[in-house]
């Protein structure tokens, strides 16, 4: 509970110090949750991760603009759920079902965030009563 | 004595806390209604909170930034959408882009309920993420998609790595 590894190397914000891990979690977990509640962005993720798909043949999938998807495509790379790569003239969209995977091991993190803030708040309490009742 | 237990819902993305304090309900609420008691243990010690703006009052919003070691500050907001004093309130917590706005993202929904027991006061706090069926749906469609298949691939990967 809590103190998840993550079991990755690099490249991970989550990683630094136990101090930037719940800020960072507590961000990290609001923006895949919100990358996620949308219907055609979860496709876009099990799609790019099935194999590498353009944003032309995903705008010719869900009868959208190139421009919308685009957007959608921007939310799940900010979230970290796909990662776009040039291939010639094209942009390739590929899913990274890593991050799926970290969203509840972020939950532990939110949980641990918690279990902190109650020992302080414990703590305060703790410390004015006994200002009040010296 | 004090006493903290948590509990998850992976399925729905809930998590609760339930924590007992020695202490009155007034002194419990204070800690969540006075900004100058919310930022000695909202924030851990590395990161203390400034709340600049707070308002425990139904409608009423709050903002604070967070400070790191290296001076960076991330910055955050509470839409108080519910409050019942002494006993329950509902905020929904987010973020704040470098203007200090609501960023895109759903804010977590937080629900608070104090009651009074014998030598104390229990805290129940429920965190709600915005599309925990959404989560929940998404791992199960990308199951039957081969989102496990890739799961072990990259669980390949990452042990070879390690």
């Amino acid at each position: 509970m809590g103190n998840n590894t993550y079991g990755e190397t690099t490249q991970s914000p989550l990683t630094y110090n136990q101090m930037v891990v719940d800020v960072i979690a507590e961000a990290q977990v609001d923006r895949v949750f919100h990358a996620l509640a949308d219907r055609t962005r979860r496709d876009i993720v099990v799609r790019s991760m099935q194999a590498p798909r353009s944003v032309t043949e995903l705008s010719r999938a869900y009868s959208m603009s190139f421009a919308a998807v685009q957007k959608h495509v921007a939310v799940l790379e900010q979230a970290g759920l796909v990662t776009k790569e040039r291939s010639g003239r094209t942009q390739l969209v590929r899913g990274n079902p890593e991050t799926v995977r970290r969203a509840a091991a972020l939950l532990e993190q939110y949980e641990a965030l918690w279990l902190e803030r109650a020992g302080r708040m414990r703590d305060i309490l703790t410390t004015d009563n006994r200002k009040e009742q010296p | 004595m004090t006493l903290v237990t948590t509990s998850k819902d992976l399925d729905a993305l809930t998590m609760v806390v339930v924590a007992e304090f020695d202490a009155g309900i007034e002194q419990v609420w204070q800690l969540w209604a006075d900004p100058r008691k919310l930022e000695r243990w909202w924030g851990p010690p590395e990161w203390p909170a400034t709340f600049t703006r707070h308002d425990l009052v139904t409608g009423g919003e709050s903002r604070y930034h967070m400070t790191g070691p290296d001076g960076e500050q991330p910055g955050g907001y509470w839409q108080i959408a519910e409050v019942q004093e002494p006993t329950r309130f509902v905020v929904r917590d987010g973020f704040t882009d470098e203007a200090g706005n609501p960023a895109p993202g759903d804010p977590v929904t937080m629900e608070v309920m104090l009651d009074e027991k014998p030598g104390g006061t229990r805290m129940t706090l429920t965190s709600t993420f915005a599309s925990a069926e959404q989560l929940d749906e998404m791992v199960k469609m990308g199951m039957e998609e081969g989102l496990a298949g890739a799961i072990e691939q990259i669980d390949g990967v990452l042990a070879e790595a390690a």
